[in-house]
């Protein structure tokens, strides 16, 4: 899983790769068992379709409804869907708010479980050792890596996905955007704030 | 299994390396399994819990060793081999050497954006009312299971805290063997970082599982 390595074999690695899975391909496509198509619109709808943009407008939206952050909090599987926002992946959902005092982290310690409906699939360093191994023993260094430093008397909550519940952070709302509108605020909702390893960045750099 | 994929509090991986502007794959060849994994999985010749433990269950050296969507490769390389779907052989050449066996729910084009916006929900009617309420005093039990379990080591014999309950849902260790969705209460525990790690933890420190009641006991029991 390091991550130089996969870059330092690119070539050779991959091409042995590619000719092994579309043998598999093929043999599946001759004996009945897949539609290549249905595989091609997976793709196009888990490439292009859905992202992390999906989430960035719900918590932009409960920033400026209160009813409906209550409402996402509160239901947060049928509020969500209400937006379109459901399927595969994001059947259970639950929506963990940031405060001054508390800070949420999700984590998939056994595999890679995210929610795929609000954030897209998951980048490769969720997936993989430095995050899962540390992020429940040494979450502050996590965020360090991330550059967030916490201040001490935060209390970090780790929430490790070991079952179908979907874990969504909910950033607090930084300060200085006072009237903007959902789409600036959105804009500036990144994946990360909403696994728990980043905060909203104004466009100047301040963190909130 | 007591398998590399579980990985909590493990040391020496060193950092965090996130990449910027990250493509969603790497390689069209990742593309391709991602896709393979998702659509050999409806026809119901395995179920969730069946492919995560074909893709846990290797050598550690192994599962380390490979990169993520090498791993999704290997797991679904294994589950058709197993269930006489595709031999070794056939992988080997790339073409059919023996006639298909008979296969209903091949996931068609047409029905994909149904299937994979309505999902595949696991939580089921409970038959029995729940063991334990919010707020009570739990232990994640010991044990050591060499088949598919959700109960991470690092919580196992560790006492907690009931913090969510969230209906009843399939069991994976059941289901991953074949023996029923024999669905269970399914609680958020949390637990302090110094009953996880010791006196020297942070003291600003909880970390939760989500965790069904076959693997809880009240705390007041002895490990």
């Amino acid at each position: 899983m390091p991550h130089e390595d996969e870059h330092d074999h690119e070539g050779s690695h991959l091409s042995e790769m590619e000719l092994r899975v579309r043998a598999l391909e093929s043999v599946l496509h001759q004996k009945g068992y897949i539609d290549p198509a249905a595989l091609d619109l997976l793709i196009e709808r888990y490439e292009k379709k859905i992202g992390p943009r999906n989430g960035a407008r719900v918590v932009a939206k409960a920033w400026v409804d209160q009813e409906f952050k209550q409402r996402l909090l509160a239901e947060p599987a049928q509020t969500l869907a209400s937006l379109g926002y459901a399927g595969m992946q994001g059947e259970h959902t639950a929506v963990v708010e940031n405060t001054s005092r508390l800070h949420n982290m999700v984590v998939c310690t056994l595999c890679s479980c995210y929610p795929w409906p609000i954030l897209g699939l998951p980048p490769v360093w969720y997936k993989s050792g430095p995050y899962r191994s540390r992020a429940v023993i040494d979450p502050r260094g996590v965020l360090r890596d991330f550059g967030v430093e916490l201040s001490a008397d935060t209390e970090v909550r780790v929430w490790d996905s070991t079952a179908e519940m979907r874990y969504l952070v909910l950033p607090m709302r930084p300060l200085g955007t006072e009237g903007w509108s959902e789409e600036q605020l959105a804009s500036i909702v990144t994946r990360d704030c909403m696994i728990g390893t980043g905060l909203p960045q104004l466009p100047g750099g301040t963190a909130s | 299994m007591n398998g590399a994929h579980d990985m909590g509090g493990v040391h020496g991986f060193g950092p965090v390396l996130p990449e910027a502007n990250e493509p969603t794959f790497h390689a069209e060849w990742e593309r391709r399994v991602f896709a393979l994994v998702l659509a050999a999985g409806r026809p119901g010749q395995w179920n969730l819990d069946m492919a995560r433990f074909a893709r846990e269950n290797r050598p550690p050296t192994d599962y380390l060793a490979k990169s993520y969507y090498e791993i999704w490769l290997a797991g679904l390389e294994a589950m058709l081999a197993e269930r006489g779907l595709v031999s070794v052989d056939e992988m080997e050449v790339g073409r059919p050497l023996s006639e298909p066996k008979k296969v209903d729910g091949i996931l068609q084009h047409s029905s994909v954006e149904a299937i994979f916006s309505r999902g595949r929900p696991t939580e089921r009617p409970a038959s029995s009312p729940a063991r334990f309420r919010i707020g009570d005093r739990v232990r994640a039990k010991n044990i050591n299971p060499a088949t598919h379990t959700r109960l991470p080591r690092y919580v196992r014999g560790r006492p907690g805290i009931i913090e969510r309950l969230h209906g009843c849902h399939v069991f994976p260790d059941t289901n991953a063997l074949g023996q029923g969705e024999n669905p269970q209460w399914l609680y958020t525990v949390r637990f302090d970082a110094r009953d996880l790690w010791g006196p020297e933890a942070d003291q600003m420190l909880k970390v939760s599982v989500d965790a069904w009641e076959p693997y809880l006991e009240p705390a007041d029991r002895d490990p």
